[in-house]
């Protein structure tokens, strides 16, 4: 077996050349390049971490104006409802008042019509009843010759009413 | 050596020199394929690590690899030593990208290109036994500067009897000290064993396709073996990766966090 048999003679080199590319590995890369890969790792693992809780604080964000923009909808929307609800009062309240205010007048002139109506019907009655008793006496005074009074006449015709 | 015309399975973990170096503390330091190869595992594992530092935010196909294996690793870190295990991630880090991209390398078919010998840097016993040491020896700085004598604690599980306490101490100092070469000889052990199997195989390929006539099946059946083997391997190299980091990080949270 050469590597025991040659021992003795290849153990100072085999070290001193070992100890050398071991030093260059360890000081060179495992000290130099090493941490430098890892923290190229962390970094990302960091950076890829911060970009989720970004993604997360986008969302929750997101989420938080939707729901904002819903209260506001719906805040709206009772809001557009009352007013609705207030004018349609407020208009049924101005129907009524206009439908009183008519239906007064109305009533006023159909008395004061009414009125106006029993005074033409009375004139006119007393009219009638003079024209009447007028027709009478003459009639009386044509048919029999008798002189009737306006008075009796007048009478007359009034109980002839 | 291999003798011409022998397949010798033991000659692919021969460390040759390539250029001769110079000498230190008695030692003779030369330039070997050993290194060269060890070399080879830096420079992909700096290509592989290059292409994970565009650092952009979104991931590309390499970038997702290399993002993946560093993940792979601070998460071993995480569920074996906890928040405390930071500072351990850069050793964890380095032995299991080499040990993988070593064993990994020396699967690869290399050899087919003529003049190229692939070698598993991680099938030498020094590698594996100096990458154990250092393991081991950060337990027990850890361990020590952390806990001082008290990590003497580490060798009395929780309710062991009074009378029990010396065995038991010795049991688990014991298992303590044997961590490293366990760990070492692991690595090393799985490494050597798929390549001479391979190598074996290999052999017969080709004495049988030397031998002609009937034998043929034996090599079109070796033929079949080297591909399951190979690909057994192949699960192999991440496994003693994976294990070789795990328990380096599991060996880390004793001195780390006593019980």
């Amino acid at each position: 077996m050469p590597q025991i048999s040659q021992l003795l003679e290849v153990y100072g080199s085999q070290f001193f050349w070992l100890l050398i590319v071991i030093g260059i590995i360890y000081f060179g890369i495992a000290k130099n390049m090493v941490p430098k890969i890892s923290k190229t790792v962390d970094d990302r693992q960091k950076r890829i971490t911060d970009d989720l809780a970004a993604a997360q604080g986008a969302q929750d964000k997101a989420e938080q104006i939707e729901a904002d923009y819903r209260t506001s909808i719906n805040d709206a929307r009772a809001d557009a409802i009352s007013k609705v609800n207030e004018a349609k009062a407020k208009a049924a309240l101005k129907n009524e008042a206009a439908l009183k205010r008519a239906d007064t007048a109305i009533a006023k002139k159909a008395e004061e019509a009414d009125a106006a109506l029993k005074a033409a019907k009375t004139a006119a009655l007393k009219e009638i009843e003079a024209v009447a008793a007028e027709a009478a006496q003459a009639i009386v005074t044509t048919v029999s010759g008798a002189k009737v009074s306006a008075t009796d006449a007048k009478k007359a015709v009034k109980a002839a009413f | 050596m291999a003798e011409p015309g022998k397949i010798d399975p033991m000659h692919q973990f021969e460390v040759q020199p390539i250029f001769d170096g110079f000498t230190l503390f008695g030692q003779q330091i030369n330039f070997t394929n050993s290194a060269l190869w060890m070399f080879v595992v830096l420079g992909l594992l700096y290509v592989f690590m290059m292409g994970g530092m565009k650092r952009e935010l979104v991931p590309g196909r390499w970038q997702i690899m290399v993002e993946g294996v560093v993940g792979f690793v601070d998460n071993i870190i995480a569920t074996s030593i906890g928040p405390n295990g930071k500072k351990y991630t850069p050793w964890v880090f380095t032995l299991f990208m080499f040990i993988l991209f070593s064993n990994l390398l020396g699967m690869m078919p290399f050899g087919i290109i003529p003049g190229i010998h692939p070698f598993t840097v991680t099938s030498q016993f020094t590698v594996t036994g100096l990458l154990a040491a250092i393991s081991f020896s950060i337990v027990l700085i850890v361990g020590f500067w952390k806990h001082k004598f008290h990590f003497f604690s580490l060798f009395i599980p929780h309710g062991t009897p009074l009378p029990m306490i010396p065995l038991i101490f010795m049991v688990e100092l014991l298992s303590f000290l044997v961590r490293p070469f366990s760990l070492a000889l692991r690595l090393f052990v799985a490494m050597i064993a798929g390549h001479i199997l391979i190598k074996v195989f290999a052999n017969f390929v080709i004495q049988a396709l030397d031998a002609g006539g009937a034998s043929l099946l034996v090599a079109l059946l070796s033929i079949v073996f080297i591909a399951f083997v190979s690909a057994l391997e192949l699960l192999v190299c991440a496994i003693q990766a994976y294990v070789f980091a795990l328990l380096t990080s599991l060996y880390i949270n004793d001195a780390e966090n006593l019980h």
